[in-house]
């Protein structure tokens, strides 16, 4: 914790986890998806489901999706960019047990036709936690630099990719990996020490094998 | 850097409690001093954005509970009788109001406390002329002071109740208006004592669950707490029990606190009748 967590973030109001938080899963799932968003249904779960009118949540989820930041005061008028932006959205009450209070299950349709499914929970003070992406476990915060890497469950996938992280002097903090099953789809979460540069990603999006790559900057701190 | 005490002896060390809280952050993530004190001064800016946004006579917040009232409080009638208690608790309103209307704020430590410390600075640059610079360091000041409340107790409502938002938004500006006076580092350290044992046992009962009552009304409580607080400590008047012991004392009485008291909307203001509409 250093001395701008506690004068931080930046954002706009009301609730650092039912706004903040919402926001940046919001547009984390973007980034997931890749492409502009055309279609979202979004379910809320406990806290989430029961004061997400008053905190904005559903604006700070809507305004995630459009590309909005925590700190962007456009948010407040998100649903409104929504429909500029020819985005349509719904939300829906989710049940689950033993869910995080604050938990969203985001379905969205891109306008190419990619679909993507996110489970996030806001765990307070706007840091959040991916739970899944399309049903597979990810469990990673967005502090580091992350790549999300869908591929073919194959004999030396794994290889092949840290290779590329290491010829561009790359080093990996972290990686783990699932897979629906053996040869289906896998996906790798890594998070990096370095920068990864575009032309990075698109080196490894050209891999055979692999189907999507989405990288999300950490958050530097003081940010 | 981990307790008040820590903190006063580093003060010594560098020359002021700003001077080691930036010292301590330029060694912790690596960034010049310079370039910290710059991102400091966009706080600062957002800060005050908020408080002049927040002053809008027709804001309102999606509830509709809140919005428009620092503007009630910022008449220059009200301003002229209440000074700086008056100015500081108008600017503490119209920031915590502007959050509740979803407005760009900077969480201080928490948003639900947003006001307490820029109300408090904001108030006393009008009234004496300190200048941006001045503010700035006594941020790093307030930011080291929350830094040690939250690693020793906590700064969410939902851990400790309000004693933890708004009493350590209030310790933090206690202290930073003690160096910008140019009291000592172990006046700071009283004052911060005092305002967080003035709170002592603040429950956090949101209506509804929402950011709005009471809580941008105890933002104004608290900023009126913090210059108390400070008021007493430039006086010469030192807290009996040592701040970090107090420090500790909150997280007690926070642990203590049954959930319906801490962030759960189902106690407190939340269940009275008027506003419980289930």
């Amino acid at each position: 914790m250093d001395l701008f967590d506690i004068l931080g973030p930046v954002m706009v109001g009301p609730s650092s986890s039912h706004t903040a938080g919402a926001a940046r899963i919001g547009l984390i799932t973007r980034l997931l998806l890749g492409c502009e968003p055309a279609q979202a249904r979004i379910g809320l779960y406990g806290s989430f489901q029961k004061t997400y009118r008053g905190h904005g949540t559903d604006k700070a989820l809507v305004g995630g999706l459009l590309g909005m930041a925590v700190d962007d005061e456009r948010l407040r008028d998100s649903l409104r960019y929504a429909s500029d932006a020819g985005l349509n959205y719904s939300f829906y009450n989710a049940e689950a047990r033993d869910a995080h209070p604050n938990t969203v299950i985001m379905d969205v349709d891109g306008v190419d036709g990619r679909h993507i499914c996110v489970q996030a929970a806001s765990v307070g003070g706007g840091e959040i936690v991916v739970q899944s992406i399309n049903g597979l476990e990810a469990g990673f915060n967005g502090h580091e630099n992350t790549l999300i890497i869908t591929q073919r469950d194959a004999k030396g996938m794994i290889a092949q990719i840290s290779s590329v992280l290491s010829a561009n002097s790359l080093n990996i903090a972290t990686m783990r990996v699932f897979r629906r099953s053996a040869g289906g789809e896998a996906m790798v979460i890594i998070e990096l020490d370095g920068d990864a540069e575009q032309s990075l990603l698109e080196c490894l999006e050209r891999m055979p094998g692999v189907y999507h790559v989405a990288y999300l900057a950490g958050r530097t701190e003081g940010q | 850097m981990r307790t008040f005490a820590d903190f006063v002896r580093d003060a010594a060390k560098y020359g002021s409690l700003s001077k080691a809280a930036l010292h301590w952050q330029a060694k912790q993530d690596g960034r010049s001093e310079e370039e910290l004190i710059e991102l400091m001064r966009t706080r600062l800016s957002v800060m005050r954005e908020s408080a002049a946004a927040g002053l809008s006579p027709n804001l309102r917040s999606v509830s509709g509970m809140v919005g428009g009232q620092a503007a009630l409080m910022n008449d220059p009638k009200s301003i002229d009788r209440f000074g700086l208690l008056g100015k500081a608790g108008a600017y503490a309103l119209s920031i915590a109001e502007y959050n509740a209307c979803m407005g760009k704020i900077v969480a201080a430590p928490t948003a639900g406390s947003c006001g307490i410390l820029p109300g408090a600075l904001l108030a006393v640059q009008e009234q004496d002329g300190f200048t941006d610079d001045e503010l700035i360091m006594a941020l790093f000041t307030a930011a080291g002071v929350g830094r040690i409340i939250a690693l020793q107790a906590t700064i969410s409502g939902a851990e400790g109740g309000c004693q933890a938002e708004c009493g350590a938004a209030a310790g933090m500006a206690a202290a930073a208006l003690v160096e910008l006076y140019g009291g000592t580092a172990e006046m700071a350290s009283h004052a911060c004592g005092f305002a967080l044992m003035n709170m002592l046992g603040l429950v956090c009962d949101p209506v509804h669950g929402l950011v709005e009552v009471p809580c941008v009304y105890r933002n104004v409580g608290g900023v009126s707490q913090a210059l108390s607080a400070a008021q007493m400590a430039l006086s010469g008047i030192s807290s009996p029990i040592p701040c970090d012991e107090i420090i500790l004392a909150m997280k007690e009485v926070g642990d203590a606190l049954p959930s319906s008291l801490r962030e759960t909307g189902e106690g407190g203001c939340a269940a009275c009748r008027s506003v419980c509409r289930k």
